[in-house]
């Protein structure tokens, strides 16, 4: 278990969220704060969607570090199904059991299947375990890339996320006695379907300002230089502007910074821009158009955007 | 206050109003949370509230732009919340720009024409249905833009017909199989319980198949204005049958008109769709189409082995590189790109047209799709893996 601090209760008001996000230096935007603050008044499960790197995974680590929840994550993938998901049995277990209960002689068909069937030998997965009571509190249950997990899976999570109870046939109902708070994000490879998102509260998180970005970047990045920072940020941002196949999202400002940061950069040069590309954008074609002249003519924008402003 | 919060909820619910006439589907559950919401988050500034209001009634980015155009007009015009708000804070709110955005027009139109819009009557078409055997035959050849409007009514029906068997693909799923390849341990125990654990009779799990995804790409230039109409009724059909199915229209623009080809109705579907498209007819600029499906749509469509239709007739208006390295990528990203050229009617059809020529090495399939015989030939190459029918490189032979 990792170590957390003391469990906190939910923030009472919108500057309140604000500032607990805060306090884990994640620098959110109003409209943000707001979804989640009613989010967690309301007990509705937080939907976000948005471009790849812009923070929705971080939110829900935010939310369980700062309020000292546990944090159950359950990662998406094609063919994810019960077993998975929710629970499954230990068959070998099982099975030494049956033949244990063989040797000793015993006949009661009823009682075996009880026995063999009784939560010592239930596998929990996250679903599962979001539903359990926790001293520290509800857990944050993760649902990371849904649009990963095909409908079929989307569908089963509709009935658990209307009730917060799964059916184990062996066993029975499980059923929360508190809701885990719910945040479900997707980077929209593909339509959520509309009965899922009816039941969640949407946040679209889109990419930062120039001025927020830069306080990300101050607060991740401790080592860089203030006339680094800022380049690499408005440099980023002009970036954005730029018809991409894909744009660098925030995880990939704070790891150029890092990069930059680490080859002991103080300001950023064409050169040195061309030789981190890689770290910025992810596709051959994008890295192809802005290397060279490119890179250069945004440099020379920045440069001089960054000069008029002083 | 107990009056102003009535006030409150009444505006909240004629606003639900408002958006739902401006086209975002909201419930009443959602109205009944926007008022749990309100309540929730107190009546502050008024970007808590319009925040407030979004996180409820806003379930798709692009309803975004809508419902902020319907905010600024709807509580402009009604001027409450800046009183109410105005009330309780010591400042006013600061003046809104007055520049039109997009979206504005929709919403306005919206909210300012009224509910009264009136159906437009639909022609009513007497068609004789009941054609001889040989009529079917000529039916089933005829080239669609040469058909009267009794045959494509005929034809309307006859694609309706059209039984569309299904390609399947193996998913990643499991499900109980026969002779699967995986053992069922859950189902091979709870068997074996039945007979005491005595008995242990192995059950299997094999791969569930599924019919992959269609995308389909059409264009609606002038070019190729006497066969949209047809084509559209071609993939509503396929919509209804195959349940995965993307719809894109393009001209010198992307559309995508996937939900309104979900009404059941086929005519419906249709008038939905040219509600949403505006450029019915005009040029074609596929490079810049491909380009925007490729940014936007791609990467969110073409998931579990998809297959693209590309409906075109490649007369590209101004063909150049982009157009190799947009059909390029799209080909790279799908599972099966086939392109449907209804210019492929003529027998003596030679890939001479440059966008053509660009295009034709980078498809797997080149089929033509002019009449019925040639349509139920693609339902045909659907349903088989890997046929080679329409190898395109024999049509670029036939000009070298």
């Amino acid at each position: 278990m990792k170590q957390t601090p003391a469990p906190r209760s939910l923030p009472a008001s919108i500057d309140a969220t604000l500032d607990l996000l805060a306090t884990a230096d994640y620098l959110a935007d109003r409209s943000l704060a707001t979804v989640l603050f009613l989010a967690l008044k309301m007990g509705r499960p937080l939907f976000l969607e948005g471009e790849a790197g812009v923070g929705k995974t971080e939110i829900a680590k935010v939310l369980s570090s700062t309020l000292g929840r546990r944090l159950i994550r359950l990662q998406c993938y094609e063919g994810l199904d019960v077993a998975a998901a929710v629970y499954e049995w230990n068959y070998a277990a099982q099975m030494i059991a049956i033949r244990v209960a063989e040797a000793e002689g015993a006949h009661d068909r009823g009682r075996l299947e009880s026995d063999v069937f009784s939560e010592r030998f239930l596998i929990k997965r996250p679903l599962l375990q979001a539903l359990e009571p926790d001293p520290a509190g509800a857990p944050v249950l993760l649902i990371d890339e849904l649009d990963r997990a095909d409908e079929a899976f989307e569908a089963f999570l509709l009935e658990v996320l209307a009730d917060f109870a799964v059916t184990v046939p062996e066993l029975g109902t499980v059923k929360a006695a508190q809701p885990p708070i719910v945040v479900i994000t997707s980077n929209r490879t593909r339509e959520i379907h509309d009965a899922l998102k009816r039941r969640c509260l949407y946040h679209w998180v889109g990419y930062p300002n120039a001025e927020r970005e830069l306080k990300i970047v101050r607060a991740k990045v401790p080592g860089i230089g203030k006339a680094l920072s800022e380049q690499v940020v408005h440099f980023v941002q002009a970036l954005r502007k730029e018809d991409m196949f894909k744009a660098p999202g925030v995880a990939e400002t704070l790891d150029w910074a890092a990069a930059l940061t680490e080859l002991d950069a103080v300001a950023l040069d064409p050169a040195t821009v061309s030789d981190t590309l890689g770290v910025l954008l992810k596709y051959q074609d994008d890295i192809a158009r802005i290397e060279g002249s490119k890179a250069k003519e945004l440099l020379d924008d920045v440069r001089a955007q960054l000069r008029a402003a002083e | 206050m107990a009056e102003q919060s009535g006030r409150l909820a009444e505006n909240i619910v004629y606003f639900a109003r408002a958006l739902r006439a401006a086209g975002i589907p909201v419930g009443p559950g959602a109205v009944l949370d926007a008022l749990a919401a309100v309540d929730a988050a107190g009546v502050g500034t008024r970007d808590d509230f319009y925040w407030t209001l979004h996180a409820v009634f806003v379930k798709r980015h692009e309803h975004s732009v809508l419902f902020e155009q319907a905010f600024r007009i709807f509580f402009r015009r009604r001027g409450y919340l800046d009183q109410l708000l105005a009330s309780m804070l010591p400042q006013t709110p600061g003046k809104e720009e007055e520049t039109p955005k997009p979206g504005a027009q929709r919403v306005q139109e919206a909210l300012l024409s009224g509910l009264a819009e009136t159906e437009r009557p639909k022609p009513d078409v007497e068609v004789d249905a009941r054609l001889t055997v040989s009529d079917r035959e000529v039916l089933q050849r005829k080239d669609f833009a040469q058909m009267s409007a009794a045959e494509i009514a005929a034809a309307k029906d006859a694609i309706k017909r059209l039984v569309l068997s299904l390609d399947e693909v193996k998913t990643r799923r499991l499900a109980p199989h026969r002779h699967g390849h995986l053992i069922d341990i859950r189902r091979t125990l709870r068997a074996s319980l039945k007979a005491g654990g005595a008995v242990i009779d192995l059950k299997y799990l094999g791969p569930r198949t599924k019919s992959p995804p269609i995308v389909a790409l059409l264009d609606i230039s002038g070019s190729m204005s006497q066969y949209t109409r047809l084509f559209l009724h071609f993939l509503h059909a396929v919509t209804d049958a195959r349940k995965r199915v993307h719809t894109f229209l393009f001209g010198t623009r992307l559309t995508n008109v996937t939900r309104a080809l979900k009404a059941k109705d086929p005519d419906e579907a249709l008038a939905a769709c040219s509600a949403n498209v505006a450029d019915w007819s005009g040029g074609t600029r596929i490079a810049t189409s491909l380009h925007a499906f490729n940014k936007l749509w791609a990467r969110r469509v073409l998931t579990q082995g998809a297959i693209v239709l590309l409906i075109t007739d490649g007369l590209e208006r101004d063909p150049d590189d982009r157009l190799a390295f947009e059909i390029d990528r799209l080909h790279r990203s799908c599972r099966r790109l086939i392109w449907l050229n209804p210019l492929l009617r003529f027998s003596g059809f030679e890939a001479k047209a440059k966008g053509i020529r660009t295009m034709v090495p980078h498809v797997d399939e080149l089929r033509p799709i002019h009449n019925l015989e040639s349509m139920a030939g693609l339902v045909q190459a659907l349903s088989e893996r890997g046929a080679r029918a329409g190898d395109p490189k024999a049509w670029l032979e036939k000009v070298a």
